[in-house]
């Protein structure tokens, strides 16, 4: 029903929305494109980028706070104090620099065979993911320094158990609901960053769109047009909200002391 | 304490360095990136690059550049911006950081006493409807982006209701110092506060809500009402006390956090000139040096606020203290 594209306009004819039609349901932008249809494809990136790089943080961090808890000593003093370091820093400033310095590249970055081009998607997804691993790294890692003390650690070492083993088969199953817990508090978190840095012109870079870029799009047309600017938001307000939700829902099914304090 | 004191200075110091090396590093050293871009103009030829890197000291070696940076940046104070080589880059902060911290002041204030108001009276209200409607309310402020909600607000007073007795008070964009006009300064940052102050006023109502429920199955809270005191007096003085510790520990780190750059999106939208629109400014102009100062600037502010919180806690609270 509603189309990127849409036919072609004529010079004065850009319709002011809401309009109650299929086409231009809420008008058009300064350029003329159907401002829904660019929402409606806006969202898909916005939630590909808010839930990858959620992932992503979740993954990285994981996997660092099993490392740092179970193997402690040296590599938990380093990794611990990498992340103090990105912790130090204001999340969006963190993110800016990043973003700034991939965008200052002309032709893309280049590891041996992988080519990132700076257009790609995959830039903020990956700067939004850094930038979030200490918030998850921490608490993670506090779990598994408590939980490869008890005993059922000890009688899967006495049984001869693998480093690995023990990592993967004993511990990440018992910190794993810690994450589960986060992961749709931090895609919330991930899709307003996500807006945030498009708003400022250095997530999703155009012609992609997503809903952050759109609010930017409107801030000029704020006065004569304001649908531009209020449909995206309205939509990420929605989108963060039940994400909010359904993570309060997940923290008082899954986190045994919420669900006291719920009782009590 | 003077022991502790020491230790937390000295971790302090060793995380500055590591913050300036790091900034550094992103800016000036990532492969491929090549800071001279936004100065050489387009299709320069090799002898301008050449001039301009020698110009800024780009040509020698990395740590001899980094040792440039930081005594242009900390001692000399003379760095300057790359597009505009008028602007020096430690003035431009010293003179944008009022206006932020004017800003977040204000909010500070309003995102305080609104949140323990819709806290306690969301505990109080418990068992009917108000109590998850408010909750909703504060979760619905905490899911706004900042400056969504900011371009709404100036759509509302700024256009279409800015002719009617609501908002017909409401200034145009833009900033007042505090010592030229006190009043001015209050109305343009009156929208702003409000903005900036919903997203904290949502968490912490939500925070104070569940500790006061945590802590309403405490020994001491029964012992205050087996003693008959009224339950105002035990949900003021003995519950709201023992919250607060949280709250309190919260608040440090979001006002380092907002004052440190954080409220950048609420500066952009509102035209406010302070280090988040410097940074935001700079950023569209590609100026590496003024980013660059400004990220410093703000892991600075926020890593030594973080230490005087935890100096001041130590005092206040022994348990905190390590050995």
């Amino acid at each position: 029903m509603i189309q990127q594209g849409g036919g072609a306009l004529g010079i004065g004819e850009i319709p002011i929305g809401p309009t109650w039609q299929t086409n231009y349901f809420i008008g058009a932008d300064a350029q003329g494109r159907d401002v829904m249809a660019r929402v409606l494809y806006g969202g898909r990136a916005s939630l590909e980028i808010g839930i990858g790089s959620a992932l992503i943080c979740c993954g990285i961090a994981l996997v660092l706070a099993l490392l740092a808890g179970f193997f402690r000593g040296p590599i938990d003093a380093l990794l611990s104090r990498l992340m103090d370091l990105i912790w130090a820093f204001p999340v969006y400033l963190l993110a800016i620099s990043l973003a700034t310095v991939l965008l200052t590249k002309p032709n893309g970055l280049q590891w041996g065979f992988v080519h990132v081009d700076p257009s790609s998607l995959w830039v903020p997804t990956a700067i939004i993911a850094l930038v979030y691993v200490p918030y998850v790294f921490r608490p993670v890692r506090g779990q598994v320094l408590s939980v490869r003390e008890k005993e059922y650690v000890e009688a899967a070492i006495a049984q001869g158990a693998s480093n690995g083993r023990l990592m993967f088969g004993e511990i990440l199953p018992n910190v794993i609901t810690t994450v589960i817990v986060m992961l749709p508090l931090m895609i919330a978190t991930t899709v307003l960053t996500e807006s945030a840095l498009s708003f400022l012109s250095i997530g999703v870079q155009p012609p992609k769109a997503s809903w952050g870029t759109i609010i930017d799009d409107g801030q000029s047309l704020l006065y004569t047009r304001p649908w531009v600017a209020i449909a995206p938001g309205i939509m990420i307000v929605l989108t963060v909200l039940s994400l909010n939700v359904l993570g309060d829902g997940v923290r008082d099914a899954l986190d045994p002391r919420a669900k006291l304090r719920m009782r009590g | 304490m003077a022991v502790f004191i020491v230790r937390r200075s000295i971790g302090l110091i060793a995380v500055l360095f590591a913050i300036t090396v790091l900034t550094f590093l992103i800016f000036f050293a990532t492969p491929g990136v090549d800071p001279t871009r936004a100065l050489a103009g387009r299709n320069p030829t090799p002898e301008t690059v050449a001039a301009i890197k020698h110009q800024f000291g780009l040509d020698r070696s990395l740590p001899v550049q980094y040792l440039l940076m930081m005594k242009r940046l900390f001692i000399s104070r003379d760095l300057v911006s790359y597009g505009n080589q008028a602007l020096k880059v430690v003035p431009a902060i010293t003179s944008a950081a009022p206006v932020t911290f004017s800003l977040v002041l204000g909010a500070a204030v309003i995102w305080v006493v609104f949140a323990i108001l819709t806290g306690v009276l969301a505990v109080i209200l418990k068992g009917t409807i108000f109590d998850p409607l408010l909750m909703i309310l504060a979760l619905i402020g905490i899911s706004m982006p900042v400056f969504w909600l900011g371009e709404v607000a100036n759509l509302v007073t700024q256009d279409r209701l800015h002719n009617t007795f609501l908002f017909h008070w409401v200034p145009p964009l833009g900033y007042t110092p505090l010592t030229s006009n006190p009043w001015q300064w209050f109305l343009h940052l009156v929208i702003p506060w409000i903005t900036l102050s919903v997203l904290y006023i949502g968490f912490y109502a939500r925070v104070l809500r569940a500790n006061l429920l945590d802590v309403e199955n405490e020994d001491y809270v029964r012992t205050a009402r087996a003693k008959g005191l009224s339950e105002r007096r035990v949900l003021l003085k003995h519950m709201l006390r023992t919250s607060l510790i949280t709250f309190v520990s919260l608040f440090g780190l979001d006002f380092g956090v907002l004052v440190g750059g954080g409220a950048l999106l609420t500066e952009v939208v509102f035209g406010l000139p302070g280090v988040g629109k410097l940074t935001y400014d700079s950023l569209v102009k590609l100026d590496l040096p003024v980013i660059m100062a400004t990220v410093i600037y703000g892991a600075f502010f926020i890593t030594i606020a973080n230490a005087l919180v935890d100096i001041v806690y130590a005092r206040l609270d022994p348990r905190i203290r390590p050995a």
